[in-house]
Formats: structure tokens, sequence, C-alpha cells
């Protein structure tokens, strides 16, 4: 017990001798939690749109006013021919064409129905859609203007009507920022703990210091202790400085119990911890262990439903991401956060996390070797 | 020249020799090819939902018949009580509750009016909504049945054409995404952790006195990340076109050449990183934390860069992927050529020169 006293007095010394690190646990969170939640907003809008308008009607003017106006498309300019517009397009300078063919006011109040041709930029192709959907809510709400306009009293009654009422819990205003506030805490104590604890082990390896440890009474388990118990600390202090920065920058504070998050995260940093030990007790040197980390965390965030919804993805994609710790973490923080659940209402995801500590670990102490291969 | 061929041939010798790493440096971007081609999707599919049906009539049948009939959503529980509906939230089972009232078929039939509540879990707002509108795109579809067709005077109709990608391939956009990742990642990371290391570890020392020109003693560091960038490049191009099926429509040639100088740029920022620090774990987080997630998030690829605050879009203007991905946009997708990327090949073209100056007025030939 005595030696690992003082074991993790050393590693706190390293710790705390080595600015940057400790600079980093602060800049972190801060850099990702102002940058990612802002810049990282799915919600399409100001799509650009320029209009070939070959027919100079009323009826145009009111679209072209009405798509403007509507907060998801944005005029950039009325256009001479078909050709000027995709060559635009091609040069990135717009992202929807709008052609008004001649003749179409006629051809509406007519009754021979007139057409609209809409052309998109579609290498994004989600965006694509969704201006796609919300052009054609657009014209659909044009269209019944125009026709209450000629058919001012339509027969009520005759047809039934089934109104559908929706409402948004847990997130009224449907605020974007709020779904990712906690995702991204939960990244961060992940890449806090799988980077720095990768890295340490492979550092004393590099440096050679790793020998002079193999050579003193210390046992294997009280030293890879000496490695965890510091670094689970600062990610628990990382975590809740995250909290803090959350709720200064956004206003967002846990629903939930702050002790249930803090419990959850010490958990979860314990599964998080033990790939970082596993990964140094493989790697030879920084660079690979950089290297291995970064290539399964970047899988694990990836897979973790941090952007993407989970159950989009096909059936063999869902069986991976059940192996995926920041799986159950992200959904997890998430619940806690927005809607106030408790421990007890995840515990099923509680006790998986609580395997894969045991499991990671485990595999850990059982590949560090004292002796030299 | 012969000496810096040497130091060129130990270099690529370093990397070789490391089979793990070497390992991940050409599986990450297959790997990463694969997760975006066929795991990830943001389209909503499968969504779980809980039914409270207080209705239990011929309507509501039809209805619950519908909704479990689409693709969009899988119809897990059937609730006796309002209340059941918020542990199943909580304890994340399902994304929405629908609740037919009771009466619905006596208040259609009768008062031509009924009224389906849906609630959704708005924690994911996003997918929550396009569920919704998925939920109520079929409820209308069912309303229009009950009427019967009838074709609507003073009609509008709407044509689309989806210009260079009329099946909406999600592909097409994160192919060139995924290749400004790796080329970032083994261009800015990987050479200046290898050239940091060699400071770290001393070696550095060894190196500078050797009979060659010590820019030259760095430059060759870089030389092996140029192969196996290209490398990478040429393995994303094969598989997207082999197993993702996307055609390249722009020319091979200007696509590569342009691929080249790209990976200049990354590199360039590497030995700038490598002057500016002394240790491998600094090195890999100012380029983690400094450059990949920049990359990521303002590369224009996975978060539409017109949405950001006008701030984060001025800063986006620094970034050098997102010049990178237009190009790559528009040489394989759009299949247009040098006049359309000018404008970004100049600014690339600077953005190297500038991190290659300061990179080597920072070099310093003397250790501390």
């Amino acid at each position: 017990m005595r030696s690992l006293y003082y074991l993790l007095q050393k590693e706190f010394r390293l710790i705390f001798r080595n600015p940057a690190i400790l600079r980093l646990i602060i800049a972190m969170p801060l850099v990702q939690l102002i940058l990612i939640p802002f810049a990282a907003d799915y919600e399409v809008r100001n799509i650009r749109f320029s209009v070939v308008d070959d027919d100079h009607s009323t009826y145009a003017r009111q679209l072209i006013q009405k798509m403007d106006a509507s907060g998801y498309f944005k005029l950039v300019d009325i256009v001479q021919d078909q050709k000027a517009a995709l060559d635009k397009v091609g040069r990135g300078a717009t992202d929807l064409i709008m052609t008004i063919p001649r003749g179409f006011e006629k051809d509406v109040v007519a009754g021979n129905g007139g057409t609209l041709f809409l052309a998109a930029d579609a290498v994004n192709g989600m965006k694509a859609g969704m201006g796609m959907s919300y052009s054609r809510q657009i014209i659909a709400d044009f269209n019944q203007e125009i026709r209450s306009e000629w058919i001012p009293v339509m027969p009520r009654g005759t047809l039934p009507l089934i109104e559908v009422q929706s409402s948004a819990w847990y997130n009224p205003h449907s605020n974007y920022h709020w779904f990712m506030v906690p995702g991204i805490l939960a990244i961060l104590v992940t890449m806090v703990g799988s980077f720095l604890t990768a890295l340490n082990i492979v550092a004393e390896k590099e440096s050679g210091t790793i020998e002079q440890l193999n050579v003193t009474p210390v046992s294997k388990i009280h030293f890879i202790l000496g490695k965890l118990v510091p670094f689970w600390l600062l990610g628990i202090v990382s975590i809740t400085i995250s909290m803090g920065v959350g709720w200064l920058i956004y206003g967002l504070w846990p629903v939930g119990s702050v002790l249930a998050i803090l419990i959850y995260a010490a958990i979860y940093l314990l599964a998080v911890l033990g790939i970082g030990l596993f990964i140094s007790t493989v790697a030879d040197n920084q660079q690979q262990a950089t290297l291995i980390a970064f290539f399964f965390m970047m899988i694990f965030i990836l897979m973790g439903g941090l952007y993407t919804p989970v159950e989009s993805m096909p059936d063999w994609a869902q069986w991976i991401s059940r192996c995926n710790p920041p799986m159950y973490f992200i959904r997890g923080i998430r619940a806690i956060y927005l809607m106030g659940s408790s421990l007890w209402d995840l515990r099923w995801d509680v006790f998986i996390t609580f395997g894969f500590a045991v499991f990671f670990n485990g595999l850990a102490v059982w590949n560090y070797r004292k002796a030299a291969r | 020249m012969k000496i810096f061929l040497a130091f060129i041939r130990k270099e690529f010798w370093h990397v070789l020799r490391d089979k793990r790493s070497l390992m991940i440096l050409l599986g990450l971007p297959v790997v990463m090819m694969l997760i975006f081609g066929f795991a990830l999707s943001t389209e909503v599919r499968n969504s779980s939902v809980a039914i409270l049906d207080l209705a239990g009539d011929d309507i509501s049948a039809q209805i619950i018949d519908r909704l479990d009939a689409s693709q969009y959503f899988n119809i897990t529980h059937k609730l006796m009580r309002f209340e059941d509906l918020e542990v199943l939230f909580r304890e994340n089972k399902v994304r929405l509750g629908i609740i037919i009232p009771a009466g619905l078929q006596k208040d259609l039939l009768g008062e031509g009016e009924g009224a389906i509540q849906i609630i959704g879990n708005a924690i994911d707002p996003n997918t929550t909504t396009t569920t919704i509108q998925y939920v109520s795109a079929i409820i209308a579809d069912y309303q229009k049945e009950l009427w019967g067709s009838e074709d609507l005077p003073y009609r509008i109709d709407t044509e689309y054409r989806m210009l260079y990608n009329p099946q909406l391939v999600s592909a097409y956009n994160f192919v060139p995404g995924v290749m400004t990742l790796i080329l970032m990642l083994l261009g800015a990371m990987m050479t200046s952790v290898s050239i940091v290391r060699e400071k770290e570890l001393g070696t550095m020392e060894v190196l500078l006195v050797s009979p060659m020109r010590p820019v030259l003693v760095i430059l060759s560091k870089a030389v092996p990340y140029l192969a196996l960038c290209f490398l990478d490049v040429l393995i994303i191009l094969l598989l997207s076109y082999t197993v993702l099926g996307m055609p390249l429509r722009g020319s091979l040639p200007l696509l590569l050449s342009t691929c080249v100088l790209f990976i200049l740029t990354t590199l360039s920022l590497g030995l700038l990183i490598s002057t500016l620090v002394e240790s491998q774990q600094v090195a890999m987080f100012v380029s983690l934390v400094a450059f990949l997630m920049p990359a990521l998030v303002f590369g224009g690829f996975m978060f539409p860069i017109e949405n950001m605050p006008k701030l984060l879009q001025i800063f986006s203007h620094v970034v050098p992927t997102r010049w990178f991905f237009e190009i790559l946009k528009t040489i394989m997708v759009k299949g247009l050529g040098l006049a359309f990327i000018l404008k970004q090949l100049i600014i690339l073209s600077g953005m190297t020169l500038f991190f290659l100056v300061i990179a080597l007025r920072k070099f310093k030939i003397r250790l501390e």
C-alpha cells in the first residue's frame, strides 16, 4: 500500500510539472465546447438560390419573395438564362436554381397547371434533399394561397380532417446545442482518458525509465493503479469544468442529478482508461500509441451516435456499436442531462459500462509484463 | 545529392519497419470509407415508436397498420396508460409516442374532425423532427385515401432535378471529405511527431552534425510521408470507384496533381509544428486540437459552413481543408476543369509557401 502511495506521488508530480498537459485539460473542453456546438449544426438554413425568371409576372415575383422570406432560402440573384445559372452552380456560387417558365402565371390561372423547374447542387445529398422538401412545402403553401384567392370558401365538413398535433418533450425549442453539449462532454472524457493514459506508459518505455520501475519490488497491480488513479481524477475534474462551461455559455445545466453524471462518468472513465492502458501495453513508442488510440477512438466516436442516430445504421453496424463503450455513455449522459433520467433508469447501460471497465483493465494487467521479452 | 538519397532511404526504412503503424496508416482510409459508406446515415430508419391507442376502432387500427408497414418506424411498445410513455423515454427505449384519442372514428365521421397527438423525445431534435414529419405524411396520405382522389384546380407542379448526384448518394460528399482528413492526419500529425521524436530521443543531435545541410535532414523526413499520403489517395480513389461505385468525372491527372499540392500543404504544416514544440505529446495534441479538429469541423463536408455564425465562417477561410474539399468536389463530382478551381489553388499554394517560410525561419540548427 505504501508503495502505491509513493507511486501516486510520483505520477502527480510528473503531471503537475508538465504545464502542457494541464493547459490541455483546461483548453480542450473550452475549445470543443465553444466551437463544436456552434459549428456542428445539421439544420439546413440559408440555402442560396438563383432565379431564372422568364415569366416576369406577379405570381413569379410573389413566389420569389416568399422563398426568400422563408428563412430557409437566400436569394443570390436573378440570372439571365439557364446556362449562366448552371455555371454559377459549378463555381459553387449558388446551391439551387429556380426556373419560372414563360406563361407560368397564365397556365396556373387557366387551370392547366403551371410547372416550376428546380435544379439543386446535390453533391451533398442530405442538404439537397432538405432543400427539396423545404421548397416543396413553400410552393405548396403558395399554391394554397392562390387557390384560396380564387375559391374563397373551401367546402368544409364534407371531408373528414385528421389533425396532427405534435409536441417536443425535453427540448421544447428543438435546440441543437442541447443535443451536442452533453455529447461533447462524453467525447472529452473519452479523449482525455484514452490518449493521456495510452501515451503515459509508452513514454516511460521510450525514455527507458520503465526498466527502472520493473526492477523495483512494485507489483504489477500497484504499477497500473499508480498510472490509473491520476488520470481518473483528471478526467473527473475535466468533466466538472466542462459542465460549468456548458452552463456559462449555453445556460444548460443537467435536469438530472449532477452526482449521477459524476458517478456514471467515473465508471465510464475506468473503461476508457483501461482501453488507454491496454493500448500502451501493446505499443512500442508514442507515435504508435497515438495512431492506435486515434484509430480506435475515431471508430468508436463515429459509430457512437454523436452525430448520426445509431438506430439508422444497418444491423451489422448496430451489433458492432453494442460493443462500443462511448455509445452507452453518450446516450446515458444525454438522458441524465436533458430528461433527468436516474442511474436506475440506465441500470443496464451502467452495468455494461462497468463490464467494459473490468474487461479492458483485466486485459491490460494481463498484457503488461515486467520481464523483458 | 547522394547523401540526401541515403537519408531518404533511412527514413523509408524507419517507416516501413514499424509494421504496426504502417498497417494502421494504410488501414485507416479503408475503415473510414467503409464506416462512412455503409454504417453511418443521417436518414431516419427503424425509429422505435410507442402507441397508446385509446380509440381501438377501425380507423385507428388502419392508421397503426400503415405506420407499422413503413420502414421508418418499428412499433415496439403498445401502451395502456399515458404515464408509461415517460418511463420509456427516460430509459431511452422509444423516440416517439403516438396517442390516438378515444372515439376518433366517431369524431371523424360525425363532426368531420379528429386529432392525433405525437410526442417526440427531442433530445436529438433533428432526427425527431424528421420522424414526426414522416408520421404526419403517412397520416396525411391515409386522409387522402379517405377523401378519394380529387384534383384541385389552380395547381402548381414542381419538377426537380438533382445536379451531379441524381440519386443523392452520400458517398459523393464524404469520399472527398475522408480524403482531406486522412491527408491532414498523415501529413501534419505523423510528420511532426516523427521529427519531434528525434528531438526528444536526442538523435536529432547526431543527425545535425552530419555533413548534410540541416534543412535537408528535416525535408528527408517528410519524403516517406509524401509517398504514404499519395498511396492513401490511390487507395481511397480505388475503393470509391470499385466498392462504392462513385464515378470520377473530372481529369485524373489534374486530381492527382492537386492532391500532391495539398499533401505538400499538410507536410509543411507538420514541419512548422515540429519546429515549434519540444515533446511528442504536445506535437500530437497541437495537431489534434489545432489542425485535425478544425479540419473536421470547418472542412465543409460534415457541417454546412453557411449555417455557422459569421465569425466562424470568416475563420473557416484559414482552414486549408476547406479549400481542398472544394477542389475535390469540383473535379471528382462536378467534373469541371482547372478554370473552376483557380482561386482555391492559389490560396492553397499561398498557404503552403507561408507555412514553409515560417518553418524554415524558425528552424534552429543549434540545440538549446
